[in-house]
C-alpha cells in the first residue's frame, strides 16, 4: 500500500468560514484513522482579509507542514492568486468558476508588494493578471482543475430541498468546499455527516441544513468531477488518538496540574488559551466536591501578573497567559516575584516583534527577553516545549518548578504551537505529578518567610494560615520580609536566590532540560515549536542515508551548559535552527557553552517553518555548499 | 483569646518624618482591627510603594509591599483567591491616582470585597516632594522648582465615577473618626474607598497641620474655625437604601458635588455607599456555584501526588 501524505488547502477572506472548515476536514481525515498536522494562517483583521489553513494528512506520525499543496479549495479569488502556484503537479484545485475573469486589480486585499511579485511572474510566463491566467500557469505545471459554480450548486441544492432561503447562503461555501473536496478524494460522506452534527451539535437546524448542503456537494464532485490521483479512503485507526489545537495542551495542563487562577489581558495568540479555560471554569474532581479555575479579564496585563501574584500568595496555584507586548509590561512585576519567592506561571504564546510587530504571526522571538527578563539579578525559569503533546505535559512540570523552587516559571509557546490542530496520543493526567515543594499546611510559631536553609529554599507559607504570618516587600528584605539595608544580610540574601539557580539545574532531572533525538557528524540545536519541522526533515533525509542528530533544549534559563556540552561532545558541525533574526538560542548557547554555531537556520517571515525548506537548507549544509545563515521564506 | 492594640503592633523601627499624618493612618488601622477583633493571621495589609508602602511593615498581620501603582492589583488577586481574607491595600495619592490610576478605575468596575486607602497629601515625599496628582494647578509647595503645570485629580469623585461602592475622607490628626470610617469601610460588603488627608511636614507646605486647622483664616483665635467638617454632623445622607436608578443617580450626584467642595470647608465622613451593587465574590458565585465554599485557595488539587481533576469528559470529546 502507497504511503499517503496529502495536503489540502482551503482559503477564503476572514470571517468566511475558513476555519471551520478546516475543523471538517481535519475531524473526518483523523476519524478515517490518518495523521493530521494542520495550520492556521490569518491577518490581524476580523473580516475581509485572506486567511488559509493548510491541513496536512499521513498514514505515519508527522509533526509539520511540507510546501507542497496536494489539493486546493477556494472560494474567492485572492486564494487562488496568492496560493496556485503551491499546489503540486498531480495535485489539484477546486475553484468557483464565477471567478475566472477576475482580474488581480478587483481583488482589494491583495497588497502591492504581492502583486508586484505576482505581475512579475506572470509577466515572465505571458500569462494575463487573472484568474485564468493563474490556472493556466497551474494546468501547465500539471495539477488538475476542478472548476464549479458554488452559485450554482446552492440553486440546485435549494430547488432540490425546497427551501429558496439557500439560494443566496454563501456563507454556505465552505461547507460545500469541504465537501466537494472529500467527494473527490473519495472520503466516506458518513464521516463528514458526523463531522458536522458533531461541530454543530448545539444548533441542530444549522447541522441540518450544513448536512443537506455537504451531501449535495460531495454527490456532485463525485457525478461530475473528472478522476483525481490521490483516494483517501481510510487508514487503521490508531485507539486512543485525540484531535487537538494548540492552545489546548497548556489549558488541559492547567486543569490538571491544579491551576486555580488565571487572571490575562486579551492578546494574540494568547488568549484562546484562557477563553477556553474560562469556558471549562467548572472542574470535576475525583472523590471531593466540584472545583474550579478562576478566569479574570484584567484591565491590562500589569494587573494580570499582580493579580497572578495575589492568588499564588494565597497558596493558590496561579497562572497568567500572554504574548510578547503583554509580557513586556509584566517584568516589573517578575522582579518582583522572584524577589519574593512566589511560584507563579507565565504562559508565554510568542508571536512576531518587535512592537507590534506581525501581530497575529509566528516567531520565536522572545528567548532573550524572557531569560534576561526584569531588572536585577533573580532566580527565574523559562521553559520551551516542543509541541503540543509536550505542552500538556510541561505545563505540569512548570507549576511543580515554581513551587519546589519557588521562582516564577516562564512557559515559552508560540503562535506555530497556538494555531495548529495535530492528532497524538490521549493525554495521560496520571502521568502528570503533583509537588508542591515546601508549601506548609500548618505553622509553628516564630515563622521566618525567608529564613536562610542550607538549599536556599525556605519552608513557605500563605496568606490566611494560623501562625502563618509573613512580610513581603520588593526592598530587599530580612528572613522575615521587613527592609533591610543591612550590607551582610543583602548578600547573604541575595547568594541564598540566586543560589536557586544551581539547584535547578541539579535537581531538575536530565531528561528534561533537554532532549537529544540522536547526536552525528552535524547536529542541530533548537527549541520550542521548531522541533516539529526538524523531526520531519531529519527523517526526510535518513531515506537519503544522511544522518542529522538533533538536541532540543527545554530548560533554557538556567542554561543546562554541562548537560548540553556533554551531549554535543561528538558533534563536529552545530546547527542553530529556531524561528527569529538573531539565533536568540545560538547566542545563549555561545555565551554558556563558549562553542561556536557553525550554521544558523533561521525564519522571520512571520510564517511557520515547514520541514520542505529545513530539509533543503539542512542538505545545503552538508553538501557543503550553504550560507552560515539560510533564512527560510516559504508560506504566503 | 482577645487581642489588644499592641498585637497588631510590629517592633519594626518607624522611620517616617516627625509629625507625619502617616502615624495617624497606621494607628487608626490599627486600632480599627483591635477594635473589629480580626485574627492576625486572616488579615493583610497590603502596601504600594513610598512612605506610605511601609506601612504593611508596621503593623502585625500578613504584609505586602508591593510596587509602584500596582497595590490594587495584587490585593485583588489575593481576595479572589482566598475570600476568607479581610484585605485592606494603601498606597499614596501618586501610587493610586498617578501611575495607578488605571487600576484604581478598573477596581471600581469589579467592586471586590476589600479595602482601599490612600495617604492623600499632594506630594511625592520619598522622591523630595514632586506634585503629586492632587496637588492643584498652579500651587507650589516648598521643593518645586516652580508651580504645578497639572490640574489635580479629584479621588473622591473619580472613585465614585469608578463604582467604588462605598467612598469616604477621614482626616489622620482625626485618629477617632478614622477610625470608624476605617471599621465602616471594612465591614462594607463591597470594594471601599478611603482618602485621607494627611499633612506631609517636610515637603507639602501648603497643606500643612495649621492650614486643615484654620490658623490661617482670621486673625482673632477665638473666631477660627478648622477647615475640616463632618458630613455625618451635616445631615448628609450618603446611603442608597433600594437602588432605583433615581435614587442611585441622585446619591452619586450629591457626592460628586460634596466632592468639589475645597478650601475654607472640607467635608470629611462617608460620601457614598451602596450595598446593593454585587460584590465581584458573588458575580463569580453565579458561574461557579461553589466558589464560596470552595474558592481557589481551599480546593485541594492532588491526590497520593498526582491530580485529582478529572478531564476525562473533554479527551473523550477531543478523542477520534
Amino acid at each position: 500500500m502507497s504511503s499517503v501524505d496529502f495536503t489540502w488547502l482551503i482559503g477564503g477572506p476572514q470571517g468566511s468560514g475558513v476555519e471551520s472548515g478546516a475543523n471538517v476536514f481535519s475531524k473526518v481525515c483523523a476519524e478515517m484513522g490518518y495523521q493530521v498536522f494542520g495550520k492556521r494562517e490569518f491577518y490581524s483583521n476580523i473580516k475581509g482579509e485572506h486567511s488559509y489553513f493548510a491541513v496536512r494528512v499521513a498514514d505515519k506520525k508527522i509533526h509539520s507542514n511540507i510546501n507542497d499543496v496536494t489539493l486546493m479549495v477556494s472560494f474567492d479569488a485572492e486564494t487562488i492568486f496568492r496560493h496556485f502556484d503551491e499546489v503540486a503537479s498531480g495535485g489539484g484545485i477546486i475553484y468557483d468558476s464565477e471567478l475566472e475573469h477576475i482580474d488581480t486589480g478587483k481583488v482589494h486585499t491583495l497588497d502591492t508588494p504581492f502583486k508586484d511579485r505576482l505581475h512579475a511572474f506572470l509577466e515572465l510566463k505571458n500569462k494575463p493578471f487573472t484568474i485564468s491566467g493563474v490556472l493556466e500557469v497551474a494546468k501547465e505545471k500539471g495539477v488538475k482543475l476542478y472548476p464549479v459554480s458554488f452559485k450554482n450548486i446552492l440553486e440546485k441544492l435549494s430547488e432540490e430541498v425546497g427551501n429558496p432561503k439557500l439560494r443566496g447562503l454563501v456563507r454556505m461555501y465552505n461547507v460545500l468546499g469541504v465537501s466537494l473536496s472529500l467527494g473527490l478524494i473519495k472520503m466516506p460522506v458518513d464521516s463528514l455527516l458526523d463531522s458536522i452534527d458533531n461541530i454543530f451539535s448545539k444548533k441542530p437546524p444549522i447541522a441540518e441544513i450544513n448536512k443537506q448542503a455537504a451531501n449535495f456537494s460531495y454527490s456532485y464532485a463525485t457525478n461530475n468531477f473528472q478522476t483525481f490521483n490521490y483516494a483517501l479512503t481510510g487508514t487503521q485507526k490508531e485507539p486512543g488518538t485525540i484531535l487537538v489545537q494548540g492552545f489546548q495542551g497548556t489549558a488541559l495542563g492547567k486543569m490538571v496540574c491544579g491551576c486555580r487562577m488565571q487572571p490575562y489581558y486579551p492578546i494574540t495568540p494568547a488568549s484562546d488559551e484562557s477563553v477556553y479555560l474560562e469556558s471549562h471554569e467548572l472542574l470535576e474532581i475525583l472523590d471531593d466536591r466540584p472545583g474550579s479555575v478562576a478566569v479574570i479579564q484584567t484591565e491590562d496585563e500589569i494587573c494580570a501578573m499582580g493579580m497572578a501574584i495575589g492568588g499564588a500568595l494565597t497558596g493558590t496555584r496561579s497562572a497568567t497567559c500572554t504574548s510578547g507586548p503583554g509580557f513586556a509590561l509584566m517584568t516589573e512585576m517578575l522582579g518582583w516575584a522572584g524577589m519574593n519567592e512566589v511560584p507563579v506561571v507565565i504562559t508565554n504564546y510568542q508571536r512576531s516583534g518587535p512592537s507590534t510587530g506581525l501581530p497575529t504571526r509566528h516567531g520565536q522571538d522572545d528567548l532573550l527577553f524572557a531569560v534576561f527578563a526584569g531588572h536585577g539579578d533573580f532566580p527565574k525559569i523559562v521553559y520551551a516545549s516542543g509541541d503540543i503533546e509536550e505542552s500538556f505535559y510541561d505545563t505540569g512540570s512548570c507549576f511543580n518548578y515554581a513551587e519546589i523552587f519557588q521562582v516564577p516559571v516562564i512557559h515559552m509557546m508560540d503562535k506555530f504551537h497556538a494555531s495548529s490542530v495535530i492528532t497524538c496520543k490521549r493525554f495521560d493526567p496520571q502521568k502528570i505529578t503533583i509537588n508542591r515543594g515546601k508549601l506548609l499546611e500548618r505553622v509553628d510559631d516564630g515563622y521566618r518567610r525567608f529564613e536562610l536553609t542550607d538549599d536556599g529554599v525556605s519552608p513557605r507559607s500563605r496568606l490566611g494560615i494560623d501562625n502563618g504570618i509573613f512580610w513581603n516587600t520588593g526592598d530587599e528584605s530580612d528572613e522575615y520580609g521587613h527592609i533591610t539595608e543591612d550590607p551582610v544580610l543583602r548578600v547573604k540574601m541575595m547568594d541564598k536566590r540566586m543560589s536557586r539557580l544551581g539547584l535547578i539545574l541539579k535537581e531538575i532531572p536530565l531528561s528534561q532540560q533537554a532532549t537529544s533525538f540522536g547526536v552525528e557528524e552535524h547536529t542541530i540545536i533548537s527549541w520550542g515549536s521548531a522541533k516539529g519541522p526538524i523531526l520531519d526533515a531529519i527523517d526526510m533525509l535518513k531515506k537519503e542515508g544522511i544522518s542529522i542528530g538533533f538536541v532540543q533544549l527545554k530548560l533554557m534559563h538556567p542554561f543546562p551548559a554541562d548537560y548540553v556540552s556533554s551531549l554535543l561532545q561528538n558533534a563536529k558541525i552545530i546547527i542553530d535552527v529556531e524561528a527569529n533574526h538573531s539565533g536568540q538560542l545560538g547566542k545563549l548557547f555561545k555565551q554558556n557553552i563558549q562553542r561556536d554555531i557553525d550554521y544558523s537556520i533561521l525564519k522571520y517571515s512571520g510564517r511557520a517553518m515547514t520541514s520542505t525548506e529545513v530539509y533543503d537548507a539542512l542538505k545545503k549544509i552538508v553538501e557543503n555548499n550553504a550560507n552560515k545563515r539560510e533564512v527560510l521564506m516559504h508560506g504566503a | 483569646m482577645a487581642l489588644k492594640l499592641s498585637d497588631y503592633k510590629t517592633e519594626v523601627h518607624n522611620d517616617w518624618c516627625p509629625g507625619c499624618g502617616d502615624f495617624g493612618i497606621v494607628n487608626a488601622i490599627q486600632m480599627a482591627l483591635a477594635e473589629m477583633g480580626i485574627q492576625r493571621d486572616k488579615a493583610v495589609m497590603f502596601s504600594g510603594i513610598g512612605c506610605s508602602g511601609k506601612t504593611s511593615h508596621y503593623i502585625n498581620t500578613y504584609g505586602i509591599h508591593t510596587l509602584h501603582g500596582r497595590v490594587l492589583t495584587f490585593a485583588q488577586g489575593a481576595k479572589i483567591a482566598n475570600p476568607e481574607m479581610t484585605v485592606v491595600a494603601v498606597g499614596g495619592d501618586g501610587d493610586g491616582l498617578g501611575i495607578g490610576a488605571g487600576h484604581f478605575v478598573a477596581a471600581g468596575r469589579r467592586n471586590v470585597d476589600m479595602t482601599y486607602i490612600i495617604f492623600d497629601n499632594g506630594v511625592y515625599g520619598l522622591t523630595k516632594g514632586q506634585a503629586s496628582p492632587t496637588l492643584k494647578l498652579g500651587e507650589k509647595t516648598k521643593s518645586l522648582p516652580s508651580p504645578n503645570t497639572n490640574s489635580n485629580v479629584n479621588p473622591i469623585g473619580l472613585a465614585v465615577a469608578s463604582g467604588f461602592t462605598f467612598v469616604a475622607r477621614g482626616y489622620s490628626y482625626d485618629v477617632r473618626h478614622l477610625k470608624d470610617l476605617i471599621i465602616q469601610a471594612v465591614n462594607h460588603k463591597g470594594l471601599s474607598f478611603l482618602d485621607v488627608l494627611q499633612p506631609c511636614p517636610t515637603y507639602n507646605d501648603l497643606n500643612t497641620r495649621d492650614w486643615y486647622a484654620g490658623a490661617d483664616l482670621v486673625e482673632e483665635a477665638q473666631q477660627r474655625h478648622s477647615r475640616i467638617y463632618k458630613l455625618e454632623e451635616q445631615g448628609f445622607e450618603p446611603v442608597v437604601h433600594y437602588n432605583s436608578e433615581a435614587e442611585v443617580d441622585e446619591k452619586l450626584s450629591q457626592a460628586l458635588i460634596k466632592s468639589l467642595e475645597w478650601g475654607n470647608k472640607i467635608p470629611i465622613g462617608i460620601f457614598y455607599k451602596n450595598e446593593l451593587v454585587s460584590p465581584y465574590a458573588v458575580r463569580l458565585q453565579d458561574k461557579i456555584p461553589n466558589y464560596f465554599e470552595n474558592p481557589p485557595a481551599k480546593q485541594n488539587i492532588s491526590k497520593n501526588g498526582h491530580p485529582n481533576t478529572d478531564i476525562s469528559n473533554i479527551l473523550d470529546s477531543l478523542e477520534v
